[in-house]
């Protein structure tokens, strides 16, 4: 899967959950500072990364998860090893 | 249900509130913490907090009391006294004794139950199967949890989140239970789901810090993965051993944990038409004492009503959870 359509996948989620516009969603933004989201949300965004993705984000992983490439980049590698 | 033998079913449920109200307000005085942010992660506007005649004992007579005369069962009809808490100061003596000698219960069987914030759900399930075996004819089953004891006030992740007060329950085979069976559904307590993971008991624990003071201390983002996905087949389980759609759910009563987890499960549950109790907005997380505090209130407002399928599930420190489907008399 490209990086571009795991953007995008993200992207489909972040909205799912906290209602944020999908074209909002950039590899630059933080989740937390520009996004506007809270730790539990991004355990919400995690699980269903995990579903949607078929990786396994563990709770130590996600907190070093700041901005979307930080996802991207994890999801990625994590679905490569799988 | 036709041909089986009238069961126990709940057959009046009592809560004590503290008069204290700590609302979202007061915290913002003493924290670096807003309204706004606490309502956003947890849902909570205010927690009540016990005084210092508030113990558990006195809390939980006061609960037992209520549940009761909500039965109309006289406290000499009890022969079993379930005290559910994990917050007791000290583990001698258990406070179930102390609460059926002051509800005037002569001589009845008491016991402590502590499985966390699951252990009213653990209770009503031994309260049940005790009264099926023929063990006890009618069960008390008390809740009562001071966690503001045990929350360093200092800790703006955990002071948000807890509340003090009990819940109680009464249980036994209703009266007239095989006539009314006949032409209706009956009152029942389902099978119980539970289960336990002991490996992730550090998830929610007391840690003696550096000063020698004890605090309970939580991984958040651990309990609220762990919550919204792990324990949503668990209540599927209690509805199907209760022979319950989800759909056929007239309300669900979690534990009081916090909203977003509640909101969560409710939504993976499939069951849309059901009442969610939102007792936590201004009860705060009350641990064990939770469920029957929300149940409670359902029922004095009118959302839930005789022959009413009601899940109740809760979940919590040890890791422990445990759930049923109840139908009230």
């Amino acid at each position: 899967m490209s990086q571009q359509e795991i953007l995008a996948g993200l992207a489909e989620i972040v909205n799912e959950i906290a209602g944020i516009p999908v074209g909002e969603v950039e590899l630059d933004k933080s989740f937390i500072d520009d996004l506007d989201l809270d730790s539990l949300t991004m355990v919400e965004v995690a699980t269903s990364a995990e579903d949607k993705f078929g990786v396994r984000i563990p709770d130590e992983n996600l907190k070093d998860l700041k901005f979307v490439r930080d996802a991207v980049d994890f999801i990625e590698k994590a679905g490569v090893a799988a | 249900m036709s041909g089986i033998a009238a069961g126990p079913a709940i057959l009046g449920v009592g809560a004590y509130r503290p008069a204290t109200r700590l609302t979202n307000a007061d915290l913002e005085a003493t924290l670096d913490t807003s309204d706004e942010w606490i309502t956003r992660r947890t849902g909570i506007s205010e927690r009540r907090v016990a005084g210092p005649d508030d113990t558990l004992v006195a809390m939980g007579i006061d609960a037992g009391g209520k549940a009761l005369a909500a039965a109309g069962v006289l406290p000499s009809e009890v022969d079993l006294v379930i005290a559910v808490s994990c917050t007791a100061q000290a583990p001698i003596p258990g406070i179930g004794p102390r609460i059926a000698s002051g509800l005037g219960i002569p001589a009845a069987g008491s016991f402590d139950l502590n499985a966390g914030c699951a252990g009213f759900c653990y209770g009503v399930a031994a309260a049940a199967d005790f009264v099926r075996s023929g063990s006890a004819r009618r069960v008390l089953v008390v809740a009562s949890e001071r966690l503001t004891d045990w929350v360093d006030k200092s800790d703006r992740g955990m002071a948000i989140l807890f509340g003090d007060a009990a819940g109680a329950a009464l249980v036994g085979v209703p009266d007239g239970a095989a006539d009314a069976a006949s032409d209706g559904v009956p009152a029942s307590i389902g099978p119980v789901a539970w289960g336990s993971d002991g490996g992730a008991y550090n998830a929610i624990e007391i840690r003696e810090r550096e000063t020698g003071e004890k605090f309970m201390e939580m991984e958040g983002s651990a309990v609220f993965r762990w919550a919204t996905t792990q324990l949503v087949p668990v209540a599927l389980t209690a509805c199907e051993r209760a022979g319950v759609l989800p759909s056929e759910l007239s309300a669900i009563v979690l534990h009081q944990a916090n909203l977003r987890i509640t909101e969560s499960i409710a939504r993976s549950l499939g069951a849309p038409q059901a009442i969610l109790a939102r007792d936590i907005v201004d009860a705060g997380n009350t641990s064990a004492a939770s469920v029957p505090l929300a149940l409670s209130r359902l029922i004095e407002e009118g959302q839930v009503g005789s022959g009413d399928a009601i899940l109740l599930f809760a979940f919590g420190a040890g890791l422990t959870y445990a759930g049923q489907v109840i139908r009230l008399p």
